[in-house]
């Protein structure tokens, strides 16, 4: 039975009548996580986690119509059971859980298994049909331990202060920033950041999440506030003008895609920090094993090269085309 | 080994040359002799003898990891590099061996002889023995070439730096023919400029490309004119009775090239000449694939020699009756050059003809006989100029004649290696042959980091088919693609092989409809690859 279809529009259930983060506009939508790829613009009704709530209203606008439901928190459309489980990936990701008739398929969003601090860990879910992401979906990406990476960042910040040169990280605004300043709020006394990461910050320091406060960087901030300092900013200010103003500067990069030193190379970054908040190769096995599903379906990243593998493995499995993410993610360290 | 890795990963990230240069000395005062000298032979090409080939790593990495050959395919496809996609596919480290950079080279080099077994046991203990980056230059030392972005001149430099000797003077030092074994650093940079190694070459002296006109170069009077060939660059040297032919990679060809063996009894001692290595046949250059069969062969067979007969075309004299004459001028040089080859009587060697010419206006006109004549344009080199070491702006002058450029459609892409891994950049270009579509060339270059980025997010979307690593693209991209020389081929189903392709320009405003045929491409083989047939 496909309690879950692959249309044009996104993932459908065409028995409760709802889509799994649509790219086009439709009724009604549930939403894995406030991702732009995941969480569009133009629905008439958005069902997400009670953390993303307002993430979703901060980037899609206050006037959408949203209800946010907690982490296990059983709803019914039309007869059919879905629920939202921890996903792991950022604030309020979930995995959408849909039960029909005793049939189970989860949708897993994007997610990662190692505990950030801030999003609640990813918890597998057993199921009929696991419908996974794969963005890392190949044996070369392995993660360090996370204590690893931020104690090379927090060496890093040192470094550039002892040769006089501030810190410019480039993360992405919602997830990969706030776990960065979440994880060096012991080691940094004053973090300086980009408008387009100090928006959501101040979201959800209102929140009430345990972040450390954040200065935003204004044309109005004195050159000398950058001496030494440690500034985050998204990746989209990388080779902008914006950036001058930090010089000195040393410029770290942090994504996934920093494990193949070609990727770091080509962006000029001075340092690369292999930090993801996407499952590595082991983690997405262990993730799909631990559902027991017999049925997966790989979405997207490297897709098609996980659905062989995992047929080879003995799991039926086949690779889907869907607009998230997308192959062109290689060079947005979103990831 | 963790020094050489650090040295490795910050090379290959700077962008930097003060950056890199300061690793480089800073690494060059404080390593071991022994690492010293090794990373000095590695970094100016002296690879070590291979012991262990990379179809054998790969399959000790496939058994250790027990990944299947797609998938060890798939990975090496997406990193671009096999000895960093083996890096990364083997689980973490165990037993570290904290050793330096010679402990496993020189290990590796006692393998030469071992049998498979030993080998692959020494292979397996050292991936285990050591981390990520080191593991990486453990690989790069095996399969060889490592494509860091540091210059034979910016070693040079750095050493300079260290040592406290002049560049040029270091630069000639550290040529030639010697071996990391059996000597040390210490004893290269000791010894006296005109030394114990009677092979040594002088540093090749390199000329800039002249942008726009000659007459910035002030009266013609001042300057030799000379056709530019497109052969191998060497050196030949006579010295104590011995005769060694270098390329300008600093490689020792004599071997390669029987037809100099009776140089060795004609030559004086204590003599080098800088020139060109030609195919040539009834007083013209071959086309440069004539060349290429000569290259990469150890052994030359009798047919080859036929076939595609070398002469050597003398540019320069730089030692003559054993004395360094590279400060004397040019105008002083070639008098002793021209004495010399014409003494010598021997079709084997050749001079460099001057270009007469009596104005600017008049040498512009010559340039454009260079392609008749199978030349890529003409020199330039100021009459009283000493030969410089190195690439050096002001004295010579490289004046290319304009490519040839034909606009192709892209039909396949690859993925590329170093800073474009994982980034289709490796393209096939096809022109048209009726409602056909004929491959012809591929090219790799002549992007921006811009545009390759927009094009390989177009030809993501865009793909038809995927082969192994090759994908098939919709036919909708136009490019000019320009090349140096075009000549028949009948090892290429468009019948025609092009020298340097590159893209030129991308031609976003040209449909494909409107894309170069065969026919012109066969025209232009007409026109411009006449000297082919002989």
């Amino acid at each position: 039975m496909n309690v879950l279809q692959f249309t044009d529009n996104g993932i459908y259930c065409p028995a409760g009548d709802f889509y799994i983060d649509p790219w086009k506009p439709v009724k009604r939508a549930v939403i894995t996580h406030a991702h732009s790829d995941h969480a569009r613009w133009g629905n008439q009704y958005y069902l997400c986690e009670n953390a993303s709530v307002p993430l979703l209203r901060l980037r899609l606008g206050n006037d959408i119509q949203v209800q946010g439901v907690a982490y296990g928190e059983t709803i019914f459309f039309n007869g059919v059971k879905v629920s939202l489980h921890p996903a792991g990936h950022i604030i309020g990701s979930a995995q959408i859980r849909v039960e029909q008739d005793g049939e189970i398929w989860v949708a897993s969003g994007d997610y990662k298994l190692e505990n950030d601090g801030l999003s609640v860990p990813f918890e597998p879910i057993r199921c009929h049909t696991f419908i996974t992401e794969s963005t890392f979906g190949l044996p070369i990406y392995r993660w360090a331990p996370q204590q690893q990476i931020f104690d090379g960042i927090t060496q890093w910040i040192y470094e550039n202060q002892q040769a006089g040169k501030a810190s410019v990280l480039l993360a992405y605004s919602l997830g990969k920033a706030q776990r960065l300043l979440y994880h060096l709020k012991d080691k940094v006394d004053h973090f300086l950041a980009h408008g387009a990461i100090a928006i959501p910050h101040e979201v959800l320091l209102q929140e009430g999440w345990a972040l450390p406060p954040v200065e935003r960087i204004t044309p109005e901030t004195p050159k000398t506030a950058f001496k030494n300092a440690v500034i985050i900013a998204p990746p989209s200010a990388e080779d902008n003008v914006w950036m001058r103003r930090f010089q000195p500067y040393s410029l770290g990069i942090c994504s996934g895609w920093m494990q193949v030193r070609g990727n770091m190379r080509r962006r000029n970054a001075d340092a690369g920090f292999v930090l993801s908040d996407h499952a590595d190769w082991a983690g997405l096995l262990e993730a799909v094993t631990a559902t027991g599903a017999e049925q997966v379906y790989a979405t997207h990243g490297f897709s098609s090269v996980f659905a062989r593998y995992l047929t080879e493995k003995g799991i039926a499995a086949k690779e889907v085309t869907t607009s998230y993410g997308d192959e062109e993610i290689i060079n947005n360290p979103e990831s | 080994m963790q020094q050489f890795a650090e040295l490795v990963q910050l090379l290959s990230n700077s962008t930097k040359t003060n950056e890199k240069l300061g690793a480089l000395s800073q690494y060059f005062a404080t390593a071991p002799d022994k690492d010293k000298t090794w990373v000095l032979a590695l970094f100016s090409g002296r690879r070590p003898k291979r012991t262990v080939n990379s179809t054998q790593l790969k399959t000790w990495c496939m058994q250790a990891t027990g990944l299947s050959d797609w998938l060890f395919e798939e990975c090496y496809h997406t990193v671009g590099d096999l000895g960093e996609t083996i890096a990364l596919l083997l689980p973490p480290s165990t037993t570290p061996i904290a050793a330096p950079l010679h402990y496993w080279l020189e290990q590796l080099q006692q393998l030469e002889k071992a049998t498979e077994e030993t080998k692959q046991a020494f292979i397996l203990q050292a991936w285990d023995a050591l981390d990520n980056g080191e593991r990486f230059v453990f690989n790069k030392l095996i399969t060889g070439g490592f494509r860091i972005g540091v210059s034979q001149k910016m070693m040079v430099n750095a050493l300079a730096k260290t040592y406290q000797i002049e560049p040029a003077t270091l630069s000639h030092m550290i040529s030639g023919n010697w071996d990391p074994h059996n000597v040390t650093i210490e004893e290269l940079l000791h010894q006296h400029t005109t030394g114990a190694d009677a092979s040594r070459p002088y540093p090749f002296y390199l000329a800039y490309a002249l942008e726009g006109l000659p007459e910035s170069l002030g009266p013609e009077k001042d300057w030799q004119a000379e056709w530019k060939w497109d052969g191998i660059r060497g050196q030949i040297i006579k010295r104590e009775g011995q005769l060694f032919v270098w390329s300008r990679g600093e490689e020792l060809i004599t071997e390669k090239f029987p037809e100099f063996t009776p140089l060795t009894a004609a030559l004086p001692d204590g003599t080098v000449l800088d020139g060109e290595i030609l195919t040539f046949a009834n007083g013209l250059p071959l086309p440069f694939q004539t060349l290429q069969t000569r290259i990469g062969r150890k052994n030359v067979t009798r047919k080859q020699l036929q076939e595609a007969p070398v002469i050597f075309l003398c540019y320069d004299l730089l030692e003559w009756e054993g004395t360094d004459i590279r400060e004397k001028t040019l105008a002083e040089r070639r008098t002793l050059l021209e004495a010399l080859v014409q003494n010598m009587q021997m079709p084997v060697l050749q001079l460099s003809p001057e270009i007469i010419f009596d104005s600017w206006d008049q040498l512009t006109e010559l340039r454009l006989q260079s392609r008749d004549k199978g030349s890529e344009g003409l020199m330039l080199k100021k009459k009283i100029a000493a030969y410089q070491v190195g690439r050096k702006r002001g004295d010579w002058w490289k004046w290319k004649i304009d490519p040839l450029v034909i606009d192709a459609v892209m039909i396949y892409a690859q993925k590329g290696h170093g800073r474009r891994s994982n980034l289709y950049t490796d393209y096939t270009f096809a022109v048209k042959d009726g409602d056909q579509l004929v491959a012809f060339t591929k090219a790799y270059s002549g992007l921006t980091d811009k545009e390759i980025a927009e094009v390989d997010n177009w030809i993501k979307r865009h793909s038809i088919e995927k082969f192994g690593p090759v994908r098939t693209v919709q036919p909708q991209l136009v490019f000019e693609i320009a090349f140096e020389g075009i000549a028949a081929s009948n090892r290429h189903k468009s019948g025609v092989a092009l020298r340097f392709p590159r893209i030129n320009r991308w031609r976003k405003d040209k449909p494909v409809a409107e894309i170069n045929t065969l026919e012109d491409l066969k025209e232009l083989l007409r026109v411009n690859g006449h000297n082919t047939c002989s």
